[in-house]
C-alpha cells in the first residue's frame, strides 16, 4: 500500500527546506502514519532530494504529522534552479511511499 | 458584538483580482484583509520607488478600492492590507486621492510605518547585532554590500492602533501575515497583550486564511476531483468569537469548499514547530487545536494556546544575487529522452569550450522526472515528447545573455528540434535573493497615522 491510499499532504517552502503536513485520511489510520513514516523513512524516501536532515512533529489532535525537510530546494526560494523552487509538489512524491499495513 | 466576520481577499501580490470583490459583494463580513508582499517583493518596490517617489506600494490595490471603496465605506466594511509596500503613505495618498476623485466621504486610512530599516542597519551593525542569515547562519559580511531592501515584520499591535484611532482602511508595509487578522480582533475585542491563549486563536484564524482558498478547496490534495465550481472558489472567512473560538466559512454559492481536511491542509502549510508558531506578540501552540464540521460549509477551530513571544522581530531582506536564464526545446517520439539528452550534452560541451563562469547549471526532462526525480520513478522511456530544460545562475548578465546564444545552434543537433518553448532569446532575469535574519525588538518603533479624507 502506498500513503496515498491513507494519507493526503501539503507542501510548502521556508528558505531551503520544505515542510510536508501529512494528514490521515481517516482518524483511525494516524496511529499507522506514527509507526510507518518516521523521520528515517522519509529520509531515505527522499535521498539524493533532501540533502540535510528531517525533523518530525506529532500532532494526534489533527491526525497529522508535519515534517521538515532541510537543504531540500536546491537553495530555495528566488535562487533555486529547480521546476518546483518551492517544493509545492513534495507532499505528493511522500504519497508515493510504500507502507506495511 | 458577538462575532467578527474577517474574510481573505488576497494570498499574495497576483492572487485573483475578482476575489477581493467577491468577498465584499457575496455577503455580510466586517473585514476584509489582503496580502500582497512576498519575500522579495519589496526589493522590487524600492527600486520602483528609487525611480518615482510616488510608487513603491501595491497599486493593485489601489485599483481594487478605487471599484469597492464606496461600498466597503457605506456598509462598514474596514480593509487590512499589506500594500504599503516601502511606501504606505504613498499609497495612503493614492487612496485619498481616489476618493477625492469619485466624491467619497468618510474615508480615514490608517498608515502603519516602522518596518524598513534599512537606513539603520549599520547603526545596528556597529552596536553589535550581528544580521547573520537566520537559517544558514552565514555572516552578513557577505551580503552588506548587495542588501536591496530590508525591512522587520511588525505585527497586530499597530495595526489595532491605528483602527482604534478610528481608521477604516489599514495600510501597513512589512507585516506578519497573521497580524491583519489578530490587529482587528485585539481592537473589537478588547484582548489584552498578555492574553496569551485569546492572541494565539486570533494568530491562528490568520494563519487559516492568510493563503486565501488555500482552506476553502484551492491547492487541496485531499480531493480536489470533488471541489465544486474551483472557476468561482469561495475565499475564506473566519467568524471570530471574544473567547478565541473561531468558525471558517465561506459566502454561499461560492465554489470549493470548507471541510475539516481543507482547514487542516491550510493548518499544517508553511508550519514549522508546531508549538512553537512565532508572531511578534505571541508564540502560538498548535498542539492542542481542535478542528470539527459544524455545518455545511463551516469548520469550528479551538483549542489555541499560546505563551509570551521573543524578545526579537524577525527581518526580511533582500539583496542582488546574479542572474538566470532558462531555456526549454521539445522533442519528440521517436527517442525523444535521447534526443534531449544529446542536446544537453552537446550544449554542456560547448558551454565548457567557451569557458563560461557559470555558479550553477541544471538540466531537467520536464514531462519526464523534473519535479519528483527518482522519487518518483518514471513509468517508461518512450515518451511521446519531452522538453528539454536547461538553467543556469551566473554573477554577470553577458554569461546568460552567451549561454543564450547557444540554443538555437542545437537545431543542427539531434533531428526536431522544434523550437524555443519560451519564445525568442531568454534575456537575464536578475535574482533577488532573501535574507532572513532577526533584531531585538526594542530597535523598532512602528508608528501610526490616521489621515482623513474629505
Amino acid at each position: 500500500m502506498r500513503l496515498i491510499d491513507v494519507a493526503h499532504a501539503r507542501s510548502g517552502d521556508k528558505g531551503d527546506s520544505v515542510n510536508i503536513g501529512l494528514i490521515a485520511r481517516d482518524r483511525s489510520d494516524y496511529p499507522l502514519l506514527v509507526k510507518e513514516v518516521t523521520a528515517e523513512r522519509v529520509a531515505h524516501h527522499f535521498a539524493g532530494v533532501c540533502l540535510g536532515e528531517v525533523k518530525r512533529y506529532e500532532l494526534p489532535n489533527l491526525g497529522a504529522l508535519n515534517f521538515i525537510l532541510t537543504s531540500a530546494l536546491g537553495g530555495g526560494g528566488t535562487t533555486s534552479l529547480r521546476v518546483d523552487a518551492q517544493g509545492k509538489a513534495m507532499g505528493e512524491a511522500l504519497l508515493f511511499m510504500e507502507i506495511d499495513v | 458584538m458577538n462575532t467578527v466576520r474577517i474574510a481573505n481577499g488576497q494570498a499574495f501580490w497576483g492572487d485573483s483580482p475578482a476575489a477581493p470583490v467577491a468577498q465584499v459583494r457575496g455577503g455580510d463580513i466586517d473585514y476584509l484583509t489582503l496580502d500582497y508582499l512576498a519575500e522579495i517583493t519589496m526589493s522590487v518596490l524600492r527600486k520602483q520607488y528609487e525611480r518615482d517617489p510616488d510608487a513603491g506600494y501595491a497599486r493593485d490595490f489601489v485599483d481594487l478600492m478605487s471599484e469597492i471603496m464606496q461600498e466597503c465605506i457605506e456598509r462598514d466594511i474596514k480593509v487590512v492590507a499589506n500594500a504599503g509596500g516601502v511606501n504606505p503613505q504613498g499609497c495612503a495618498q493614492a487612496l485619498l486621492d481616489v476618493a477625492a476623485s469619485k466624491g467619497i466621504s468618510g474615508l480615514r486610512v490608517g498608515v502603519v510605518t516602522g518596518d524598513d530599516i534599512m537606513a539603520q542597519l549599520d547603526d545596528l551593525e556597529s552596536e553589535g547585532v550581528p544580521l547573520q542569515n537566520l537559517d544558514t547562519g552565514t555572516s552578513f559580511d557577505e551580503v552588506r554590500d548587495r542588501i536591496a531592501s530590508a525591512n522587520a515584520y511588525l505585527g497586530a499591535e499597530p495595526i489595532a492602533r491605528a483602527l482604534a484611532d478610528g481608521a477604516n482602511v489599514v495600510i501597513t508595509g512589512r507585516c506578519t501575515d497573521p497580524g491583519l487578522v489578530l490587529g482587528p480582533l485585539v481592537h473589537e475585542f478588547g484582548w489584552q497583550w498578555d492574553d496569551w491563549d485569546l492572541l494565539a486563536a486570533g494568530t491562528v484564524a490568520g494563519h487559516t486564511i492568510e493563503c486565501g482558498a488555500q482552506a476553502s478547496g484551492g491547492n487541496f490534495q485531499g480531493g480536489w476531483r470533488t471541489m465544486d465550481d474551483l472557476a468561482h472558489v469561495g475565499y475564506p472567512i473566519v467568524e471570530v468569537s471574544a473567547d478565541g473560538t473561531f468558525v471558517v466559512t465561506k459566502h454561499p454559492g461560492t465554489g470549493g469548499a470548507v471541510t475539516t481536511a481543507t482547514v487542516t491542509e491550510q493548518l499544517l502549510y508553511e508550519l514549522g514547530d508546531p508549538a512553537t508558531y512565532l508572531s511578534p506578540e505571541v508564540t502560538a501552540d498548535f498542539t492542542a487545536l481542535q478542528v470539527q464540521e459544524v455545518g455545511p460549509d463551516r469548520v469550528e477551530v479551538t483549542g489555541a494556546r499560546g505563551r509570551p513571544p521573543t524578545d526579537s522581530l524577525k527581518v526580511s531582506m533582500a539583496y542582488s544575487d546574479g542572474f538566470q536564464g532558462a531555456a526549454m526545446i521539445t522533442y519528440a517520439w521517436p527517442d525523444a529522452i535521447a534526443k534531449a539528452e544529446l542536446a544537453d550534452s552537446v550544449l554542456r560541451t560547448r558551454l565548457k569550450d567557451l569557458g563560461l563562469p557559470l555558479r550553477a547549471i541544471r538540466t531537467d526532462l520536464v514531462g519526464y522526472n523534473s519535479v519528483h526525480g527518482r522519487v518518483v520513478p518514471p513509468a517508461g522511456s518512450d515518451q511521446s515528447e519531452v522538453v528539454l530544460r536547461v538553467s543556469i545562475w551566473a554573477d554577470d548578465p553577458d554569461t546568460v545573455s552567451r549561454f543564450a546564444a547557444e540554443i538555437a545552434p542545437l537545431v543542427m543537433g539531434p533531428p526536431g528540434f522544434t523550437g524555443l518553448l519560451a519564445g525568442g532569446r531568454m534575456r537575464p532575469s536578475r535574482v533577488m535573493a532573501y535574507w532572513p535574519t532577526l533584531v531585538p525588538k526594542s530597535v523598532v518603533d512602528p508608528q501610526v497615522i490616521v489621515r482623513d479624507g474629505v
